[in-house]
């Protein structure tokens, strides 16, 4: 049973890492490539760690096992937010067939500061020097 | 057992070519990098499946060393690319 269970965990991983490479190379732009890397890869690893807690079924083992799940999940969105926002920044391309970007009219690149085009002097944000007793 | 674990191996082997050629070919960093945090992810589960196979459970340090060094060099790289790495627009 547990032999079953390990299996097919172990398979399932695998699979996983492989869509998650199939995307990596074939998907058309920065943003979806790390669509397909990010959740595909972290479930891979999971899996894979659930596998070797159920193989070796000791204390010390199984807690390092649901650490590296626990890491992983942890560290892997905040890395997929910090390179795509510096992805954004460098001016990667989008794909030719994207819908919208929402960042592109509201965004200064220069500044890095988001605007909605509805401010005006009243509830315009304060300068730099002063921006904290605005609150 | 040792079959699937052969099996699913082979799997990873296959991905980490996958990745290695967007690394090569990726058309800026941010790509690249991507493909090296799929590396990173996909050696994490090849340390674990090695661990199986060899009954050697101390290589999962070895595997959360891996994911603290992946996160870290992505970390590093977004870091150099924001402030200002080559432009691409």
């Amino acid at each position: 049973m547990i032999e079953l269970l390990k299996s097919i965990l172990i398979l399932a991983g695998s699979a996983f890492m492989l869509v998650a490479a199939l995307g990596v190379l074939r998907l058309p732009d920065l943003l979806t490539r790390m669509h397909a890397t990010t959740k595909a890869a972290t479930l891979g690893v999971s899996l894979i760690m659930l596998a070797v807690a159920l193989h070796f079924a000791v204390e010390a083992v199984v807690a390092r096992a649901f650490g590296v799940i626990l890491f992983i999940l942890l560290t892997a969105p905040v890395a997929a937010h910090v390179i795509g926002r510096a992805g954004y920044f460098v001016g990667t391309r989008l794909w030719s067939g994207t819908v919208k970007d929402e960042l592109r009219p509201n965004y200064d690149s220069v500044t890095h500061r988001l605007s909605s085009h509805r401010e005006t002097e009243a509830n315009a944000a304060p300068a730099s020097g002063e921006s904290d007793k605005a609150g | 057992m040792s079959s699937i674990i052969l099996v699913s191996l082979a799997m990873m082997a296959l991905a980490l070519c996958l990745a290695f050629a967007r690394l090569y070919r990726g058309p800026s960093l941010p790509d690249r990098v991507v493909a090296l945090e799929l590396f990173s992810a996909i050696l994490v589960g090849m340390i674990g499946l090695i661990a199986i196979a060899t009954d050697v459970p101390s290589l999962l340090d070895v595997a959360i060393v891996m994911a603290l060094m992946a996160f870290m060099a992505t970390i590093g790289f977004a870091r150099f690319l924001e402030r200002g790495g080559p432009r691409d627009d």
